[in-house]
C-alpha cells in the first residue's frame, strides 16, 4: 500500500493536518466543527447531491460540497461564512418546498434529519412556493413491510445507494429527470410486486419519513386491550441489544431484563423469547446438516444439495428466490426462529396452557422488517391460523413503551415467562453475523464427537467479525461410531452478511468454485443487530457496539449450547419427539418458491 | 478593452487547401510534447463554452500514469440555439477525426469516442462509413488509435462532461463530483481528454497552419476564431465563423434586423444582453463567452416568454440529483409565473434573484450554476416585461 501523505489546511482559521484523501467534512470533524449533511452516510459511497454540507473555499468561485471534496494543501475553508449560511438555508428551504412537511402526522416526527435542520436554521417564514405534488401524497402501502411516501422524499438517494451498494438488489432506483425525478421501483410497480427483499435497510438510512416500516402498533394495542384475547409476545435476540438506543440509552447496552419488564407493563399476557426457538432451530438445522452430510458423504447420494444454507433471514430468502432460484434446494428447510415460535405458540403452548389457538394473538418484536412479510407468507399457517399475527420492529416497541408512559431506564429487570422463555447463549448470538454458524457448530460438533467444540470458552472466534464474506474450516476429530464417516473430515463453512456480500458468495457457489458444506447468510449488514427494524441511525461503529453486547450476553448465559436448554429437551420429550420428526416437519419446516426478477 | 472588427474567417470549413489526412500523417510523426506545446502556444480554449485551455488539458492527461487513456469528442450539442457541431460533423468530419487521432497520439490514448447527440442519429450512417475509412487509414499508417461512436439518448445534461461519461458507461446521466477532473478520472475513471467538436477541428488546423496563424486572430484573452450559430430575428440566420473579440454592437449591425432588442449570447444558459449594453459587450472570454449560440430578439418578442421558455427547459432538463438545481429551477419558473399573475408582489423577484445567485454558488454542475445567467440578466434588464 502506498504511503499516505499529510495535508495541511485551515478550517475556520484553525490549522489541521489530515491524511490525503480525507474529505473536508471529516477534517472539520477533527476540529469539532460540525457541518450538516443529508445525503452523506457512513455506510455509503459519497453522493454530494443534497448540497447542505457546502463550505466556502478561499479563492473559489462557487461553494464546495465538503462531503465530496478531498482536502488539498493550503486550503482555507470557512464552514460558517455569511455566504455559506445563506446558501445552506436556501438549500434547506428548497428541500422543504418540495417536502410534504406535515410533520406532526409523520411517523418520523422527532426522528427526521430534515426537520432537525429546519429547526436549527429556523426556516419559519415560507419564502418559496409549495411544490409538493398531490399525486405523491398517496403512499405505497402494498408491501407488508415497507411504506414509501414520495411526498416526503428529498431525493438524497441514500435508499438507492443502500439498495444497490449494500444489498445488490436495486429495487429502488432514480427515474426521470428535473421536476419529474423520483425514486421509484421498476416501472413504478408497487413495492410488493418487485424484487424488493423487504430488508428495510433503506428505512434505516432514509433521513425523512419517505421510507418507513408498515406499522402494526394499533393492531397490537387492540389485541392487548381485548379481554378475550391471550397475547403472547416473542422477542428476537437482537432486540435486547438495540432497543435501548431508542430509549435514551447509548449503543451497545443490553436491556434484556428491562425489555421484559416493559412488555409485561404494556400488558402482554405472556412474554416469551424467540431465543427459545433459535435453540430449536439449531436442533433442527444442525440435524438437517448432519443428515445431508451423511447422505452425501456416506450414502454417496448426489441428489443432496450442498452447501446447505441457513434460512433464518427472510430478506435473504426472498433474495434467493428472486436471484438464485437454482440454489433454493440448498436452503435449509427450517423455518426461521420467529416462524417456529408462531405455530408452537398456537399448538404446544396453547395445549400446555389449556387455551384455544383462536384466542391467542401472537406478536413478535423483531429487528427486522422482512419478518412482517415472512409472517404473511401463505406457507406460515402450520397451526391452522396465521402463526404469527403481528410483527413489530424494535423501533415500534420503543414507541409503544413511550406511549404506555413507561420510564424505561428506571425499570427493574424481569425474567421471561415460561414455557418457551428459556434459552441459551447460542441463541442470543443469532443476532450477530456468524452467530447461527457458531451456535450450530457448538451443537453439531458435540452431537458428532461427544466433545465440546475445540475453542476456548466455546467462543468460535474465526466465524466472528464484520468482514463481509468470511470462511473457516474445522476438522472433526473423535467422531462417535455412528458418525464415523465424519472422522477426519474438514468441515468447510462460509459466512456472509449484507446481500451484496451474499451475492458474491452465491455467484461463487453457482459457478461451482466453492466447496463449502455449510453457509450462513444474514440479509443485513452485521446480521440481525443491523436489521432494518433496529433503531436509527446505524453505522459500522454502532453495529460493532451492538455485536459486542451480543457476545457479552452470550458469555453471561448459564447455558451456552442449544441442546442443553432444558425447555428444548422438554419440548422434544413431550411434543415433537425428535429433530426432523413428522411433527417437526409439519410445524417447523417449510419450502421456497422461485420468484421473477422483474 | 481590446476589440476587433467583425471579420468572417474560413478555417473550420475550408477544404481547398487543407487535407486533414495529410495533416494527420505529418503530425503523428512529430513528438507528442511538441504538438502539445503548439496547442498551448496557440492559446486555444475549449469551444464548448467553458473555455478551458485545450493544450493544458492534453498535457495534464498525458502526464497521468494510469492507462488506458481516452479521447472523447463531445458532440452532444444540446444548448438551445447551437447547431454548428452538426454542420461541422456533416461537412468536415475528417478534420474532427484527425484532431482526435492527433490528441490520442499526443496523450497516449488508443481509443476515441464521439458522443453523438441522440437527435443527430441521422448522421450516423455516413459518419460510420467515414470513420471506418479513417480507422483503416490509421491502421495503414501504423497509428494505434480507433474511433467509435456512442449515441446519446436525448438528455441535455449528458453534454456535461462527467454526466457524459456516466451515460457512456451505461449509467444514468448525472454529473460527478469534481475533483477529480476528467484529465485524471474520466471515462471508466481513466484519464480522458474530452473536447468539443469544434475544438478538435481547431487542433487539426493549428497543426496544419501553425500556432502563429491562429494567434494572429482574436484578442490576447480570446485567441482565434469561433463558429457561431446565429438565429432568431435575423434575415441571415445560419452558421458563421468569426474572429473573437468583437463588440456585440458590431455583430448586431451585421446580423440584426434593425429592430434588435436583445441578444441571448451562449444559449439558454448564457447571458441576455439588452440593446443599451451592446456597445460595451465583447464576445470572447474576457467579455461574454459563448459556445456559439447567438439568439437575436427584436421588439416584437416578450422577454417574459423568453425567460419562461428557458426556465421550463431547465426545469425539465435538470438531472434532478442536486437540490439547488432540481428545486431551484422549479421555484424560479413558478416564481415568475406567480409575479406575472399577481399572486406574488413584484419584489418577489428580488428573492428569486437571491435564489439564482445561490444556485450559482451551490449547484453541483454547470447546468444549475448557469441558470442565474439568463435569469438575472433578463430580470434586471426587462423587469417591466416580467411583472406586467
Amino acid at each position: 500500500m502506498s504511503k499516505k501523505y499529510l495535508v495541511n489546511l485551515k478550517i475556520n482559521n484553525k490549522t489541521v493536518s489530515v491524511e490525503e484523501g480525507t474529505t473536508i467534512l471529516d477534517a472539520a470533524k477533527k476540529l469539532n466543527f460540525k457541518i450538516p449533511t443529508l445525503c452523506n452516510h457512513p455506510d455509503l459511497n459519497v453522493a454530494g447531491n443534497c448540497r447542505v454540507c457546502l463550505v466556502e473555499q478561499k479563492g473559489g468561485k462557487a461553494l464546495t460540497a465538503s462531503c465530496a471534496t478531498p482536502v488539498a494543501e493550503g486550503m482555507d475553508i470557512s464552514t460558517n461564512s455569511a455566504k455559506v449560511r445563506e446558501a445552506r438555508k436556501h438549500v434547506i428551504e428548497l428541500l422543504l418546498s418540495e417536502h410534504n412537511a406535515d410533520c406532526t402526522k409523520c411517523f418520523k416526527n422527532g426522528h427526521c434529519e430534515l426537520q432537525e435542520l429546519a429547526s436549527e436554521y429556523r426556516v419559519g417564514d415560507h419564502v418559496f412556493l409549495d411544490l409538493v405534488h398531490e399525486e405523491d401524497k398517496i403512499p405505497d402501502i402494498s408491501s407488508p413491510s415497507i411504506q414509501k411516501d414520495d411526498s416526503k422524499c428529498i431525493r438524497c438517494q441514500r435508499c438507492v445507494r443502500t439498495c444497490s451498494e449494500l444489498q445488490a438488489v436495486s429495487a429502488l432506483a432514480v427515474v426521470h429527470k428535473g421536476d419529474h425525478q423520483r425514486i421509484s421501483t421498476f416501472l413504478n410497480k408497487p413495492l410488493d410486486d418487485v424484487v424488493c427483499t423487504n430488508c428495510g435497510q433503506c428505512i434505516n438510512r432514509c433521513p425523512t419519513g419517505a421510507l418507513t416500516e408498515r406499522t402494526y402498533i394499533d393492531n397490537v394495542w387492540d389485541a392487548i386491550n381485548d379481554p378475550n384475547i391471550h397475547t403472547v409476545v416473542q422477542t428476537a435476540p437482537a432486540v435486547r441489544i438495540g432497543l435501548g438506543e431508542d430509549l435514551e440509552i447509548s449503543p451497545g447496552q443490553r436491556v434484556t431484563g428491562k425489555m421484559v419488564a416493559a412488555l409485561k407493563a404494556i400488558g402482554f399476557n405472556s412474554v416469551l423469547d424467540t431465543d427459545f426457538t433459535a435453540d430449536l432451530t439449531i436442533m433442527e438445522e444442525g440435524t438437517e446438516l448432519l443428515t445431508r452430510l451423511k447422505k452425501a458423504l456416506l450414502e454417496k447420494d448426489d441428489s443432496v444439495s450442498l452447501p446447505m444454507m441457513t434460512s433464518c433471514s427472510p430478506g435473504w430468502i426472498k433474495f434467493q428466490e428472486h436471484l438464485f432460484p437454482s440454489l433454493l434446494p440448498n436452503l435449509s428447510t427450517c423455518k426461521s426462529p420467529q416462524q417456529m415460535f408462531g405455530p408452537l405458540a398456537k399448538t404446544y403452548y396453547a395445549q400446555k396452557k389449556g387455551m384455544k389457538a383462536e384466542n391467542i394473538v401472537s406478536v413478535s418484536v423483531m429487528p427486522c422488517t422482512a419478518k412482517k412479510f415472512e409472517a404473511e407468507r401463505p406457507e406460515m399457517r402450520a397451526s391452522g391460523y396465521q402463526d404469527v399475527d403481528y410483527v413489530i420492529t424494535t423501533r415500534e416497541l420503543a414507541m409503544m413503551i413511550k406511549q404506555a408512559g413507561i420510564e424505561f431506564t428506571k425499570l427493574e429487570d424481569e425474567r421471561y415467562d415460561s414455557i418457551m422463555g428459556e434459552s441459551s447463549g447460542a441463541a442470543v448470538i443469532f443476532g450477530a453475523t456468524g452467530g447461527v454458524m457458531e451456535a450450530a457448530l457448538r451443537t453439531a460438533y458435540e452431537i458428532v464427537t461427544g466433545q465440546e467444540v475445540p475453542f476456548q470458552n466455546l467462543n468460535i472466534t474465526p466465524v466472528r467479525g464484520m468482514e463481509g464474506v468470511r470462511d473457516a474450516a474445522i476438522e472433526i476429530k473423535g467422531a462417535k461410531p455412528e458418525w464415523s464417516f465424519l472422522e477426519g473430515v474438514t468441515l468447510k463453512i462460509a459466512i456472509a452478511h449484507g446481500l451484496a456480500n451474499a451475492k458474491t458468495l452465491m455467484q461463487k457457489v453457482e459457478s461451482g468454485k466453492a466447496d463449502y458444506h455449510f453457509i450462513e447468510i444474514m440479509g443485513c449488514p452485521g446480521g440481525c443487530l443491523g436489521g432494518g427494524g433496529q433503531p436509527i441511525p446505524t453505522s459500522p461503529e454502532i453495529r460493532e457496539a451492538r455485536a459486542k453486547a451480543i457476545y457479552e450476553e452470550d458469555g453471561d448465559m448459564p447455558i451456552r449450547k442449544s441442546h442443553e436448554n432444558p425447555e428444548i429437551q422438554a419440548i422434544y420429550a413431550d411434543f415433537l419427539g425428535e429433530p426432523l420428526s413428522h411433527k417437526s416437519h409439519d410445524l417447523l419446516h417449510t419450502h421456497y418458491k422461485p420468484r421473477k426478477r422483474y | 478593452m481590446e476589440t476587433k472588427n467583425l471579420k468572417k474567417v474560413d478555417i473550420i470549413f475550408e477544404c481547398e487547401h487543407c487535407d486533414p489526412i495529410k495533416v494527420l500523417d505529418r503530425t503523428v510523426k512529430r513528438k507528442a510534447d511538441d504538438i502539445i506545446l503548439d496547442i498551448i502556444d496557440s492559446g486555444l480554449k475549449g469551444r464548448g463554452g467553458a473555455g478551458f485551455p485545450t493544450g493544458l488539458k492534453w498535457k495534464f492527461t498525458k502526464n497521468e500514469s494510469a492507462t488506458p487513456k481516452y479521447v472523447i469528442c463531445n458532440a452532444d450539442e444540446g444548448e438551445p440555439g447551437t447547431f454548428k457541431d452538426r454542420e461541422i460533423l456533416d461537412q468536415v468530419p475528417e478534420k474532427v477525426f484527425a484532431g482526435m487521432a492527433i490528441c490520442g497520439h499526443s496523450i497516449g490514448a488508443h481509443e476515441g469516442f464521439i458522443y453523438l447527440r441522440g437527435e443527430y442519429n441521422f448522421l450516423l450512417k455516413t459518419l460510420n462509413e467515414k470513420i471506418d475509412k479513417f480507422n483503416k487509414h490509421l491502421k495503414d499508417i501504423g497509428v494505434d488509435f480507433v474511433i467509435k461512436i456512442k449515441s446519446g439518448s436525448g438528455a441535455y445534461i449528458c453534454g456535461e462532461e462527467s454526466a457524459l461519461f456516466e451515460s457512456m458507461e451505461g449509467k444514468r446521466g448525472e454529473p460527478r463530483n469534481k475533483p477529480p477532473y476528467p484529465t485524471v478520472s474520466g471515462y471508466n475513471y481513466k484519464p480522458t481528454v474530452i473536447n468539443n467538436v469544434e475544438t478538435l477541428v481547431y487542433t487539426t488546423m493549428i497543426c496544419d497552419l501553425g500556432p502563429e496563424k491562429f494567434k494572429s486572430l482574436g484578442t490576447s484573452d480570446s485567441r482565434g476564431s469561433k463558429v457561431f450559430s446565429v438565429s432568431g430575428d435575423t434575415p441571415i440566420a445560419g452558421i458563421y465563423e468569426l474572429e473573437l473579440g468583437m463588440p456585440l454592437k458590431t455583430f448586431v449591425d451585421e446580423f440584426g434586423d434593425g429592430d434588435t432588442k436583445a441578444v441571448q449570447v451562449g444559449g439558454a444558459s448564457g447571458h441576455c444582453i439588452p440593446r443599451k449594453l451592446l456597445e460595451d459587450t465583447v464576445i470572447g472570454f474576457e467579455g461574454i463567452p459563448t459556445g456559439g449560440s447567438m439568439m437575436i430578439f427584436n421588439s416584437t418578442r416578450s422577454m417574459y416568454n423568453v425567460l419562461h421558455d428557458y426556465l421550463e427547459f431547465f426545469t425539465e432538463e435538470s438531472c434532478g440529483q442536486c437540490t439547488p438545481c432540481r428545486v431551484g429551477c422549479q421555484q424560479l419558473l413558478k416564481g415568475i409565473e406567480a409575479v406575472k399573475k399577481g399572486d406574488k408582489k413584484p419584489d418577489y423577484l428580488e428573492d428569486m434573484k437571491k435564489l439564482a445567485v445561490n444556485m450559482k454558488l451551490s449547484a453541483k454542475c454547470g447546468l444549475g450554476q448557469s441558470v442565474a445567467n439568463p435569469f438575472t440578466t433578463i430580470v434586471d434588464n426587462f423587469r417591466e416585461e416580467i411583472i406586467y
